[in-house]
């Protein structure tokens, strides 16, 4: 009998192309971004049966599942890329805190609704942006994953983009909230665009887009944004953190994993 | 929360195949913007429609019906009103 040949998938392929060094960089990037959309994707699940109308409680539930998907084909390439033989569900779920590369921004709890739209706000111009460019991209396996979830990341920008407006040019309780919100998260939003030392190992290496070359199609959104919502641009970020993108949480993403990782945890290996 | 309600639209969606947008149901929103934006969030999830039409429901004007008996009965005996009812000489082509 021949003997039977391990099946390769299109990950381990993608994966296959890169030298051992590269791998390991694309790695830890890769696992970035998953956690990224991971974990805010559970924060917006979080608003599942409490939006404030129902038409808002599915859109934020969309929005979630949507990340969800993009998490999926991130975490599966990440397991190729680290060819150690963790799936998916392994980086997922078996993984603490100071293990996940999410940036601060999106693990900040839900607040209000302003809160949320605020986040998701300043998430969305980032990533809209760099999907944008990753798709054009040198690494096939992400530029084809930048370009489903492109698609998707365009419509939550339009939506919490919208949201702003409404929130910002609204009434004095929405345009307080909005103003609160902005305030507070404000100081998270540099860090999406500062690189680590892997991002910009990435970059040098033409892997990864420069992310001053995304900076003026942001900022003009923003801008146009914020105008449209009778808000002024806050100038300084007070206090910037970050960290989280180097595994230096803040005490939420505690909770959140604890949450997000119990069932595995408590019954290890558990399907249904 | 502000304590009004968002007005009601009605949501008309079309199918791949169809020609047509049908009436699949109706939602809140504060506009028209909006109300597409909301359609397409409930009512789109799982591939039910390429185009969106809203209508604000207070748009919609709509017959009575407790007038429903003068309304449509006096149709139902008229069967003369359907082109079948009549009997084409075989002389007349192309019918």
């Amino acid at each position: 009998m021949p003997p039977v040949m391990p099946e390769v998938s299109p990950e381990q392929t993608a994966a296959a192309a890169h030298a051992p060094a590269v791998r390991q960089l694309l790695f830890q990037y890769v696992l970035q971004l998953a956690d990224t959309s991971l974990v805010l994707g559970h924060r917006l699940s979080e608003w599942c049966g409490h939006g404030p109308v129902l038409e808002q409680d599915l859109a934020l539930a969309n929005i979630a599942l949507d990340l969800l998907g993009e998490t999926r084909s991130l975490y599966q390439y990440a397991a190729a890329l680290e060819g150690r033989g963790r799936t998916e569900d392994d980086l997922a779920y078996l993984r603490s805190a100071t293990e996940y590369r999410n940036p601060l921004l999106v693990e900040q709890p839900n607040g209000d609704f302003a809160h949320t739209v605020a986040r998701q706000f300043l998430f969305d111009n980032f990533h809209y942006h760099l999907l944008l460019a990753l798709k054009d991209g040198p690494d096939a396996h992400l530029a084809a994953i930048a370009e489903k979830s492109v698609k998707e990341a365009a419509y939550h920008l339009k939506w919490s983009s919208e949201w702003v407006i409404r929130l910002g040019d609204g009434t004095a309780e929405s345009r307080q909230r909005l103003d609160r919100a902005l305030a507070t998260l404000w100081r998270y939003a540099a860090e999406l665009t500062a690189p680590t030392a892997t991002e910009a190992a990435l970059q040098a290496m033409g892997l990864l887009p420069d992310y001053d070359d995304l900076a003026p199609a942001m900022q003009a959104h923003q801008a146009r944004v914020l105008a449209e919502a009778t808000v002024p641009v806050p100038t300084v970020a007070p206090f910037a953190q970050k960290g989280g993108k180097e595994g230096r949480h803040s005490e939420h993403l505690g909770y959140l994993l604890a949450e997000l990782q119990y069932v595995q945890r408590a019954y290890p290996g558990l399907t249904w | 929360m502000s304590q009004s309600e968002w007005p009601l639209w009605e949501v008309f969606i079309r199918s791949k195949q169809g020609l047509d947008h049908k009436h699949v149901g109706s939602l809140h929103a504060a506009d028209a913007t909006m109300a597409v934006q909301n359609a397409r969030d409930v009512y789109t999830r799982r591939l039910e429609g390429v185009s969106i039409w809203v209508v604000e429901s207070a748009h919609i004007h709509a017959s009575n019906p407790d007038e429903a008996a003068e309304f449509f009965d006096p149709a139902a005996d008229k069967v003369y009103r359907h082109p079948t009812f009549y009997d084409v000489p075989d002389s007349i082509k192309h019918m």
